[in-house]
């Protein structure tokens, strides 16, 4: 593994590397295995998106590496977070609180799903990115000011002179996102976080904003790790897709082989149950049966055979391990669908 | 719309305006939003009519307004050939039960302090000459029609997934054999894998007991999936209307084409090579709508014309109804002179 080279925009460098990370709650009824075992290689400027259903971890994950698990009752009970930054590699997963403070915001950006709830509704939008700007990079307030112009206007934010006053409720859902974005890349991280950023928005301006990070990737050379239950969005979006279910990844592929040969019965559900805009309409859905797993206490074995199709004797006495079944191709699966029989050599 | 078979909803320019007021005591009115500003159309029997729109567009107002959960500002509305809007409270109570709806947000739409069985058997309590052993019955039918088990019906809705609140909500509203279902967005709150299953049972149902939908929603994947028709609207105006075959094959409305273009498709070559028609901006505010046309202000092909008249819809092949000054030179590809 190459660590610790000067990032060539080409090469494949990893940036992030995540090995084993569990995380849980602690809660009267027991612990809930939020995130069980995760594992995944973040690469220098990709896009990499986290896909699953509500409850499967995915925001879990990444909270837990920029330590924004809610303590006490979430905790990250194993694992480590690599972070190559130029010659150095901290796990982020050891940092101190103070530590983890400096990566948030300069290394690593985020954006959220509700723009609304993650601004300050007293303070004006730009007072809100001058604040992280002052924090991050110990400017003067007029120094920050002149970045917040520049900021806005690059986001795509009309007349940022006078919008620079406003405040997070005299802007509409999309912009209220721009803001967010705004602040995210105002320290030029090296990873942007976007969790569900366009769940909440109609869908043309869904459009903007996906473009829009598209294209901020390319120009500022970021990762971005692009949280989202939607299959559609992530078709044009990601290089790579992990996909979730039950705390743990039940499939990991570039994106085209995901699509053109998901091995997974959980992604072949999951993209089985999407109406095509472009297919046959009169075609029957085809459903997954039954609901999520509950994470609470989970049974040691697979936890899709409660809904899988193809679930055999084994699928009920183990967890699969990871199969390597392509070019970066893995998958939590016992059965080969395709073969229509049980994978050999596990 | 003229047409043979036979129209079970019939909506005549239909305007539903919200009064913006001012001041406490003496309050006066200052403005309105024109949430639904003159619709028309009509559903048939045994149709599934997709209504979409973007938040805001009045998609959600259209339906409540047919079924008189809102008093209208103007407009006509028929059911069975009846004008709903004609009609006393009484005689309107009576013909409730044929029209029903099913609701985005189950977890509201139902009584957290009531059973299952409480709930599915409110209906027929209210509105039937059903007996005590009739309901139970019926609910016990009800259950089975949309897959849930006898053993659910002690419990309350918290005990719950999504989707099981949705199928409750359903046999709610099918409980006094309804002959019109309004959906309004009843599976945007759901899961992927948990959205095909209610589809698949909404159109199952269709089917068995013959219903005819009014089916409301953002997702335009979802609706073509579900719909015979499908109607766009933009600011409370329906801006296109045909088959749906037509619609999603050639939609003619520069807003259709942006907003089936804006649709991500989960198939990566496919994404890669579509080019998409990016809209500028956001959805006015219908407190203040643009003139003339209410895209104008978005549109990408709008002309000088376009912010000074409206377009009235038009019909420009069988059942399609446009509302462009533009439509004609699109069809063709040329330019306007």
């Amino acid at each position: 593994m190459s660590r610790g080279n000067i990032p060539a925009s080409n090469a494949k460098t990893p940036l992030l590397e995540v090995r084993g990370l569990s995380t849980q709650f602690h809660t009267i009824s027991g612990v809930i295995h939020a995130v069980n075992n995760v594992s995944f290689i973040l690469d220098e400027g990709e896009t990499m998106a986290l896909v699953g259903e509500s409850g499967c971890g995915k925001s879990v994950t990444m909270l837990s590496l920029i330590g924004l698990v809610a303590e006490p009752a979430g905790r990250v009970v194993g694992g480590e977070a690599l972070f190559y930054n130029g010659i150095s590699v901290r796990d982020l997963l050891k940092l101190s609180k103070a530590e983890l403070r400096r990566v948030r915001g300069s290394d690593i950006g985020m954006i959220f799903q509700d723009p609304l709830t993650s601004l300050n509704p007293i303070m004006t939008i730009g007072e809100q990115i001058s604040e992280a700007i002052v924090a991050h990079k110990g400017v003067s307030m007029s120094q920050a000011r002149a970045q917040t112009l520049e900021l806005l206007d690059y986001v795509g934010i009309p007349d940022p002179h006078r919008r620079i006053q406003a405040y997070p409720h005299q802007f509409s859902g999309g912009m209220r996102q721009r803001v967010m974005i705004a602040i995210a890349i105002s320290c030029m991280p090296k990873i942007l976080i976007a969790d569900e950023p366009t769940t909440a928005l109609d869908v043309t301006v869904q459009a903007q904003i996906v473009d829009l990070v598209a294209q901020l990737r390319k120009e500022l050379h970021m990762a971005v790790i692009w949280i989202t239950h939607d299959l559609g969005v992530v078709a044009g979006l990601a290089d790579r897709v992990m996909v979730m279910y039950g705390g743990q990844t039940a499939e990991r592929a570039y994106v085209d082989p995901l699509y053109n040969n998901p091995q997974h019965p959980y992604t072949i559900g999951l993209l089985g149950a999407l109406p095509s805009l472009t297919g046959d309409e009169s075609q029957r859905l085809v459903s997954i049966v039954g609901t999520p797993p509950d994470l609470l206490e989970p049974p040691a074995h697979c936890l899709f055979a409660f809904r899988c199709p193809y679930a055999f004797e084994r699928c009920w006495q183990q967890v699969p391990p990871l199969i390597t079944v392509g070019v970066r191709h893995k998958v939590s699966c016992f059965y080969d669908v395709g073969k229509g029989a049980p994978r050999d050599g596990i | 719309m003229e047409s043979e078979t036979r129209s079970l909803v019939r909506v005549e320019h239909l305007k539903k305006h919200f009064p913006i007021t001012h001041g406490l005591l003496l309050s006066r009115q200052v403005g309105a939003v024109k949430a639904v500003d003159d619709v028309s159309f009509d559903i048939q029997e045994g149709e599934t009519l997709g209504l979409v729109g973007e938040s805001g567009s009045g998609k959600s107002t259209v339906g409540r307004s047919i079924l008189q959960l809102y008093k209208i500002t103007a407009g006509k509305v028929f059911f069975e050939d009846v004008e709903l809007t004609a009609l006393s409270a009484e005689e309107l109570r009576k013909l409730r039960p044929k029209m029903q709806m099913i609701f985005q947000d189950s977890y509201a739409a139902l009584n957290p302090r009531h059973t299952v069985a409480k709930i599915i058997a409110e209906p027929m309590a209210v509105h039937g000459d059903y007996d005590a052993a009739q309901i139970r019955l019926r609910t016990l039918e009800l259950l089975d029609l949309v897959s849930l088990k006898e053993a659910y019906l002690s419990r309350f809705p918290h005990e719950f997934s999504g989707g099981q609140r949705q199928r409750i909500g359903i046999a709610r509203a099918l409980a006094l054999n309804p002959r019109f279902v309004v959906c309004d967005e009843p599976i945007s709150a759901l899961d992927v894998s948990i959205q095909a299953q209610v589809v698949n049972l909404l159109s199952d149902l269709q089917k068995e007991l013959r219903l005819t939908y009014l089916f409301i929603a953002h997702d335009l994947s979802m609706v073509k999936h579900i719909s015979h028709r499908v109607a766009v609207m933009y600011l409370g105006k329906i801006v296109e209307l045909a088959q749906r075959k037509d619609l999603f094959a050639k939609p003619l409305h520069p807003y259709t084409q942006a907003l089936i273009s804006a649709v991500p498709v989960p198939a990566p070559e496919l994404e890669r090579r579509r080019r998409r028609i990016i809209l500028k901006g956001e959805v006015p505010s219908p407190a203040n709508p643009p003139k003339g046309c209410v895209f104008s202000t978005r549109c990408p092909v709008a002309i000088p014309e376009c912010s000074q008249v409206e377009p009235s819809s038009q019909q420009v092949a069988p059942g399609h109804f446009v509302a462009c000054h533009l439509v004609n030179p699109i069809v063709e590809g040329t330019k306007i002179t």
